[in-house]
């Protein structure tokens, strides 16, 4: 017995309404929320504030930011408007992350709790596709599905579900295992309970914390896999996107800096506020962090 | 015989949170001479364990320590600079845990760990504390010491690790060791054996022995003297023989009567929890006696001053209704007064 | 006999994947536009229709799905990946000479991560909920969020265009025609910020994970053995702590190390580094879609073998594992 457990004085068990209030009471829990309330709110307003499509010119190019009160992001080499590209871009990456995140998550969640209920060779075979995912290079994997497939949104998002999923069915497989054995679970099936209705209704619930952590994590590593491939001009042409705004501010970078500078800032911010929240949320779920940090 | 080699004056262990400090062991005096082994019994949650780090400076936070005296040789460990208390531990005061499996380092081999304790503390050369490790091994009765010191901790099993925790802690002659609950996670068989080498060590090296147990068979068998620990303060302490002859605090005596007398050595296991109801929780201590909501003769007044420790006979003892225990059973009292 | 068991099982693991990437291939291929021959002779006039005939009667594709996967796999277990007619040579050889420069790029990169990132987290868990601690997590959260290609471009807009002390691609100066000694400098001064770009992102993962795993590993009960014993606090932190914290680092390394490839494609791109990326991405370009499918094929290989000799590091760093056997 170590003598953590030993010297804690019976804590009383915080109610579930108090999560929330935990998750707010940790600084990466709050700074996170409120940077991703922020960029939430700017996608919102996008459509508000620049009607226009940010892929239009509108002024001289090579503004520089705060010559003109107009355009304080300044323009491009092209003369688009830098915060109104900055804006709409906050759409597009907050979509691609979401849908993106969702459909690893369920691959994912499936795959992991398939394996880590049923064990045996159905657990051998998921994990061994598992294993052979995680050796692909999953960016590779991703390129080279959305240069065959030509990139779309629904292109994009689709190789970045299917490629994100590995180390999210490994953490659920490893949750479900540990629940599998006990005795709610060896109750239910005692009763005859149907296995699928054991695994969502008493098994998923139960993994649901490092679920959600993983989630929010999930989805800043969507937003940076799709500003990666958009750097790479793999992004879809009909949109603006911080990735390809940078990609394409590398051909000045010598003069214009600020051209290729700005949109990572604000991909930095993005991720940066999911991370946090992952942070904050972990620590929040987790009852014994409480007492460790 | 001689003087204390250990002393504790009105130790004080704490949780602090949020400002407050709950406490978890309360004024506990009490003092170990050379070549004595002190018993230290009571349930989980008593503050057992929590006495036996704070003799070592080892209580992590957010737990505190305070009180008089910690007076180690006649040096006081209280509020001793860590730098100071590193050379102590492992050099005067050496400490056995409760976990063979988990107390020693995977990745070094357990050579290296017994002559880590030599080389710390000593300007000796690398050869001769790697001879003194040997001998050491040789002395916890580890077969094959040579061939053992270049082994890593999981090719032994949980008794020679015990062993080899034993060889570490004894490594350089302390005075005092401090044993937590040694055997709880060991074998029948490979307890006695452990708890008799503690004791033949013991005798050859005068050290004086503190033990955490809550197992009364290991008491009956290896204790000079008892104190009962009950919710961190404690009820009883006398010499082991008078003890079980004739326990005087209402605590003590449902120990011994939950305690199955199946006679046989290191067959007697009995868990301190036998008796009805549970240790009051820390933050729910009760005004008067904290053993109150469980005792059979408590009355009112149990309930609303603590009971002072009284002497009585070989120790002291901390309990109102004392007197009128005696009184309804007269052949008990014989023994107390005698 | 252990050695032998560990080399059996990475040979299966070898062929699994082997098999795995074949058929995701070989389907990604039909879902390319056109067939598979126009797809393998690049674009449409890159190829003679004398070369796409042969081709589709290599292929035969002409035949039945599960016959034309069977001659597909036939062919990638012969490593004959095709022929890229936009660089005119077959898809091995490209592949062949750039892995190299790519396998530098990424033992720098992983290499500067472990050792800095290490030391940072380190730091951070012995100093836990100190200003110290507080900073360094700051900074890997930051480097752990920002884009590794915009960490690449803001370098050369600091180092190269700016102050002007590194150059800005390439792995050589061609030019210069330095041999020996003199080369290698010049590759080293190139490396520089490739290295920095790949590296600082897995700074921040190796950061994170050392301290934590350095505090699982201090609430150990051996940690509390050795602080009874009286060891000095130094001396628990690096002989008792870093040594077991290391273990997961270790095997992290190995599942990460795709991820590190995926990344090695960025940050060759933006400094024009000769490697298996650079190629990804003028594969990509000039829609050599064969070129990139063998890429992603050989870099998978490149990945289980870097993974087995991380598996022979682990068991090198824990007693309490041997080759080829289960702990």
């Amino acid at each position: 017995m170590s003598l953590i457990t030993l010297a804690a004085p019976t804590p009383h068990a915080a109610p579930r309404s108090g999560f929330l209030w935990r998750l707010l009471r940790r600084p990466s829990g709050v700074v996170g929320l409120l940077l991703l309330a922020a960029i939430i709110a700017v996608a919102a307003s996008a459509p508000l504030l620049y009607p226009d499509d940010p892929l239009d010119m509108v002024a001289q190019p090579f503004l520089w930011p705060g010559q003109d009160a107009a355009y304080p992001l300044g323009t491009d080499m092209m003369g688009r408007d830098i915060a109104s590209g900055i804006f709409h871009g906050a759409r597009v990456s907050l979509l691609i992350g979401a849908v993106a995140a969702s459909v690893s998550l369920l691959i994912g969640t499936a795959t992991g709790a398939l394996a880590g209920y049923y064990g045996g060779r159905t657990d051998a075979a998921l994990m061994r596709v598992t294993e052979l995912f995680q050796t692909i290079p999953p960016f590779l994997f991703a390129l080279a599905i959305v240069a065959i497939l030509q990139p779309s949104i629904p292109t994009i998002t689709l190789a970045i579900g299917i490629t994100a999923w590995p180390s999210l069915a490994r953490l659920v497989r490893a949750e479900v295992l540990k629940l599998r054995n006990g005795e709610l679970v060896q109750a239910s099936i005692a009763l005859g309970a149907g296995d699928l209705r054991i695994i969502v209704l008493h098994i998923l619930p139960n993994t649901l914390a490092p679920i959600i952590v993983s989630a929010s994590i999930l989805v800043a590593s969507a937003i940076l896999t799709e500003s990666s491939l958009a750097f790479l001009g793999l992004g879809d042409p009909n949109v603006v996107s911080w990735g390809g705004m940078v990609g394409a501010g590398r051909e000045v970078l010598r003069t214009d800096w600020y051209i290729a500078t700005l949109p990572g800032l604000a991909i930095v911010v993005a991720v940066l506020a999911l991370n946090l929240l992952g942070d904050g949320l972990n620590d929040a779920l987790d009852p014994k962090g409480e007492r460790r940090a | 015989m001689s003087e204390p080699v250990l002393q504790v004056r009105r130790l004080n262990v704490g949780f602090a949170s949020r400002g407050r400090v709950t406490p978890a062991v309360r004024d506990l005096s009490f003092s170990v001479k050379a070549g004595e082994t002190l018993a230290i019994v009571g349930e989980s949650g008593s503050g057992k364990s929590l006495t036996a780090f704070a003799l070592l400076g080892l209580v992590p936070p957010p737990g505190v320590v305070s009180g008089e005296a910690i007076a180690l040789e006649g040096r006081n460990l209280i509020g001793l600079p860590e730098k100071r208390l590193r050379e102590v531990r492992g050099a005067r005061i050496a400490m056995i845990f409760q976990e063979p499996m988990t107390a020693l380092n995977p990745v070094l081999t357990i050579g290296e760990q017994i002559m880590e304790v030599i080389l710390e503390h000593e300007r000796v050369s690398p050869r001769a504390a790697k001879a003194r490790a040997l001998e050491l091994l040789a002395q916890v009765r580890i077969p094959d010491a040579e061939r053992r010191f270049h082994d890593y901790p999981h090719r032994l099993s949980g008794g020679m690790r015990q062993r080899v925790v034993i060889a570490m802690a004894l490594a350089c002659a302390p005075a005092v060791l401090v044993a937590d609950e040694p055997t709880t996670a060991l074998d029948v068989t490979i307890q006695a054996q452990i708890l008799d080498l503690i004791d033949t060590l013991k005798r050859e090296h005068g050290t004086a022995v503190v033990l955490i147990t809550h197992d009364l068979g290991v008491v009956a068998e290896h204790a000079d003297r008892v104190l009962v620990l009950y919710a961190g303060r404690k009820v009883e302490e006398r010499a082991a023989r008078d003890l079980f002859a004739a326990p005087l605090h209402p605590y003590t005596r449902g120990l011994i009567a939950a305690r199955p007398r199946l006679g046989g050595r290191g067959a007697v296991r009995a868990r301190l929890t036998e008796i009805p109801g549970t240790v009051p929780g820390l933050a729910a201590m009760p005004d008067g006696c904290a053993f109150a909501p469980r005792c059979p003769v408590a009355e009112a007044a149990c309930t609303l001053a603590l009971p002072p420790l009284v002497p009585a006979g070989t120790g002291s003892v901390a309990c109102l209704r004392v007197g009128d225990i005696h009184a309804a059973e007269p052949e008990r009292l014989s023994v107390v007064h005698a | 006999m252990a050695a032998l068991a560990h080399l059996r099982r990475g040979f299966v693991q070898i062929a699994f994947v082997v098999l795995g990437i074949a058929i995701i291939n070989f389907f990604l291929l039909r879902l390319a536009p056109g067939d598979a021959a126009q797809v393998m002779a690049g674009e449409a006039g890159s190829a003679t229709p004398e070369y796409m005939a042969a081709l589709r009667r290599q292929f035969g594709l002409d035949q039945p799905l599960h016959v034309q996967f069977f001659s597909y796999l036939k062919n990638v277990l012969t490593l004959n990946l095709g022929y890229s007619f936009r660089q005119g040579l077959p898809v091995s050889e490209l592949i062949a000479h750039r892995v190299g420069p790519t396998l530098l790029l990424m033992g720098a990169s992983i290499g500067f991560a472990i050792t800095v990132g290490g030391t940072l987290g380190f730091l951070a868990a012995r100093h836990a909920g100190k200003a110290a601690d507080t900073i360094i997590s700051i900074l890997a959260l930051l480097f752990y969020a920002t884009p590794v290609f915009w960490v690449g471009v803001m370098l050369v807009v600091v180092f190269s265009v700016a102050l002007d002390w590194l150059p800005v691609g390439g792995m050589i100066t061609i030019e210069a025609g330095h041999t020996g000694l003199a080369y290698a400098w010049d590759v080293a001064q190139h490396l520089v910020l490739p290295t920095l770009t790949l590296g600082l992102f897995y700074l921040a993962i190796y950061t994170r994970l050392m301290r934590a795993s350095m505090l699982e590993v201090y609430g150990q009960d051996f940690v509390r053995t050795a602080r009874a014993k009286g060891v000095r606090a130094h001396r628990i932190a690096v002989r008792h702590v870093l040594r077991n914290a290391l273990l997961p680092i270790v095997t992290t390394l190995g599942v990460q190390l795709g991820s590190v490839l995926g990344g090695a494609i960025l940050v060759e791109t933006v400094f024009s580094w000769p490697g298996l990326g650079r190629l990804a991405f003028e594969a990509l370009f000039q829609r050599d879609l064969n070129l990139l499918l063998g890429i992603l094929f050989c870099s998978s290989i490149v990945v289980v073998l870097i993974n087995l000799a991380v598996d022979v590091i682990y068991t090198l760093l824990d007693p309490r594992i041997s080759l080829g056997g289960t702990p």
